[in-house]
């Protein structure tokens, strides 16, 4: 070891290369494993689509991954992922590099607790009760108790879309709660008198959604162009992609993949 | 011979591959974070209350008063708790029984963090809501759940100073005529203080670098904490909640976050060496 210890630097040296250089090998990936990365709030629709497809194509593996609209576009853009999921619109720059394709529609819902009196708000209340404006629920009609905002973290799809469509340019009050995921929403609601949230309206099952601006949430308001509340959910690709990538995207599109998205509370395009 | 040097070289280039992760990771946080902290400047970054990310607003200081406050509660509940029972297991307690509680809290240690943060989230918080108040998601929350988390820390390193006190102090102090707690109190706890504290410094750092319990049980939003019972958003978990979807300037400031979160712990694991590192100079001095 004394040899070692006189020649420390050398060693350490020679570690940091090991290190620095066997990162980037680890990049090979098998080239028939279709990877679908983004939005959590479309990750559990494409997990059920990519179980279908691969019961009837065996020799097909999809990989769905979560992370967040933005990162799924990231990870199109470094090419770990063959197809990104993104829960909003695409922005100006991002529509110039990549196809965004409308697999489905879906509806906003805005949730609260079920022992919650109210029924529906409008718009205008709901940015009033999110921006902190109005503190207490009997300003809008219901009981005398704080209302306790729930909203998601900066940079979730789910929370762009609600931004841009209830929010405008005023800001979620800072007090509002935080939370990562759906299921963390959902969790929190259901268990707190007081808390207003956001979410996929096919992922609300067992809450009380909201009425906005008169329209109840449902499928059928919701193709109608009635409700108020409503995001693409996209898969967005680079130009041409793989064949195996693209077989995925035909299996969404064709009447069974849609008919699957309806029947779990999306709304279809096709 | 000449197998024997190849070996040990190999060894140490194995062995130094630890070290080189830890350079190379300190390297890069720093060269990913200190732009924005630059560009922000330094007293506006830490001291700001505004995070805006998508509008160019890079405020810690929230963040930096929420992972304060959180560690704080945790090492008021399990500062106290680890050391109660530390000296319960060295003074107070037979033979057989520590080697029975010892290895049970030292298990503690194995549970991942995840289950801690569920059953916070799902028994505590519920709980703190319908008799105290408030959201829940709280201070008081994750203090409770960090606490719990660092009692093994805490406790096993306590234990080891207080069995490093030598016999002859407490035979001393009894042969004077003190009882057993005084002897505990004003003897071996003091004797062993370096230690003790070691074991809290270390449980701090423990503390302010948990993550997954603490996003589960905090309710993480922007603004300041105003008591116990107020939601609270730590440095740790400002990181883990946007880094899937940060880009850009944003993705650097939340870098940034992990380089005031690493000098934090630096100085945290400095003090507890330099803490320690005295207790044994002074125990070859005697």
């Amino acid at each position: 070891m004394d040899w070692c210890l006189k020649r420390i630097w050398p060693t350490f040296c020679l570690a940091v290369a090991l290190v620095a250089v066997g990162c980037p090998g680890c990049k090979n990936r098998s080239q028939r494993t279709v990877n679908v990365v983004g939005s959590t709030s479309i990750q559990p629709f494409a997990e059920l689509l990519a179980g279908e497809l691969h019961k009837k194509a065996p020799d097909l593996e999809i990989d769905v991954q979560g992370g967040g609209s933005t990162a799924g576009i990231q990870a199109l853009a470094t090419g770990i992922a063959d197809i990104g999921t993104c829960s909003r619109s695409l922005s100006a720059e991002e529509t110039k590099l990549y196809k965004g394709i409308v697999i489905a529609r879906d509806g906003l819902a805005v949730v609260v607790h079920q022992d919650n009196p109210i029924d529906g708000l409008t718009r205008q209340q709901i940015q009033d009760l999110f921006s902190g404006k109005i503190t207490n629920w009997r300003d809008v009609g219901g009981r005398d108790m704080k209302v306790r905002p729930i909203s998601r973290e900066e940079g979730s799809g789910t929370r762009e879309a609600f931004t841009k469509l209830v929010m405008d340019k005023v800001r979620v009050a800072r007090s509002a709660l935080t939370q990562e995921s759906n299921g963390a929403v959902k969790e929190l609601v259901r268990g707190d008198p007081g808390a207003i949230g956001y979410m996929s309206l096919g992922l609300s099952g067992g809450l009380k959604c909201l009425s906005i601006d008169g329209v109840a949430p449902s499928t059928s308001a919701v193709t109608s162009g009635q409700y108020p509340l409503v995001r693409p959910f996209l898969f967005v690709v680079r130009g041409a992609c793989r064949p195996e990538a693209q077989r995925f995207i035909d299996f969404v599109l064709s009447s069974e993949g849609q008919r699957l998205l309806e029947s779990e509370g999306l709304v279809k395009v096709q | 011979m000449k197998r024997e040097r190849i070996i040990s070289v190999v060894l140490a280039v194995v062995a130094m591959s630890g070290i080189a992760g830890l350079a190379l990771i300190t390297a890069y946080i720093f060269k990913e974070g200190l732009p924005v902290i630059a560009r922000v400047g330094l007293k506006n970054f830490l001291l700001s209350r505004d995070w805006y990310p998508l509008e160019g607003h890079f405020g810690i200081f929230s963040m930096i008063v929420g992972s304060l406050a959180v560690t704080l509660g945790a090492m008021i509940i399990g500062g106290l708790l680890g050391l109660s029972w530390a000296v319960v297991l060295t003074q107070f307690c037979p033979r057989r029984l520590v080697g029975v509680l010892k290895p049970a809290i030292e298990l503690l240690a194995g549970i991942p963090s995840v289950v801690y943060g569920f059953m916070g989230a799902m028994i505590l918080v519920p709980w703190i809501r319908q008799h105290l108040g408030g959201p829940g998601l709280s201070v008081l929350a994750a203090s409770v759940v960090l606490g719990i988390m660092v009692l093994p820390t805490v406790t096993s390193i306590s234990v080891d100073a207080l069995r490093a006190v030598p016999r002859s102090y407490r035979d001393g102090s009894i042969a004077l005529g003190a009882t057993r707690w005084q002897t505990t109190y004003m003897v071996i706890l003091k004797a062993a203080k370096s230690g003790i504290l070691a074991s809290m410094i270390l449980g701090m750092g423990r503390a302010i670098g948990e993550t997954m319990a603490v996003i589960m049980v905090a309710g993480n939003p922007l603004d300041l904490p105003h008591g116990i019972l107020d939601p609270v958003r730590t440095l740790t978990s400002n990181i883990a909640l946007e880094m899937g979807y940060a880009s850009g300037e944003h993705r650097a400031a939340l870098f940034a976050t992990g380089v005031i979160l690493f000098v934090i712990i630096m100085i945290l694991n400095t003090l507890a060496l330099a803490v320690s590192s005295k207790r044994a100079g002074k125990a070859g001095a005697r």
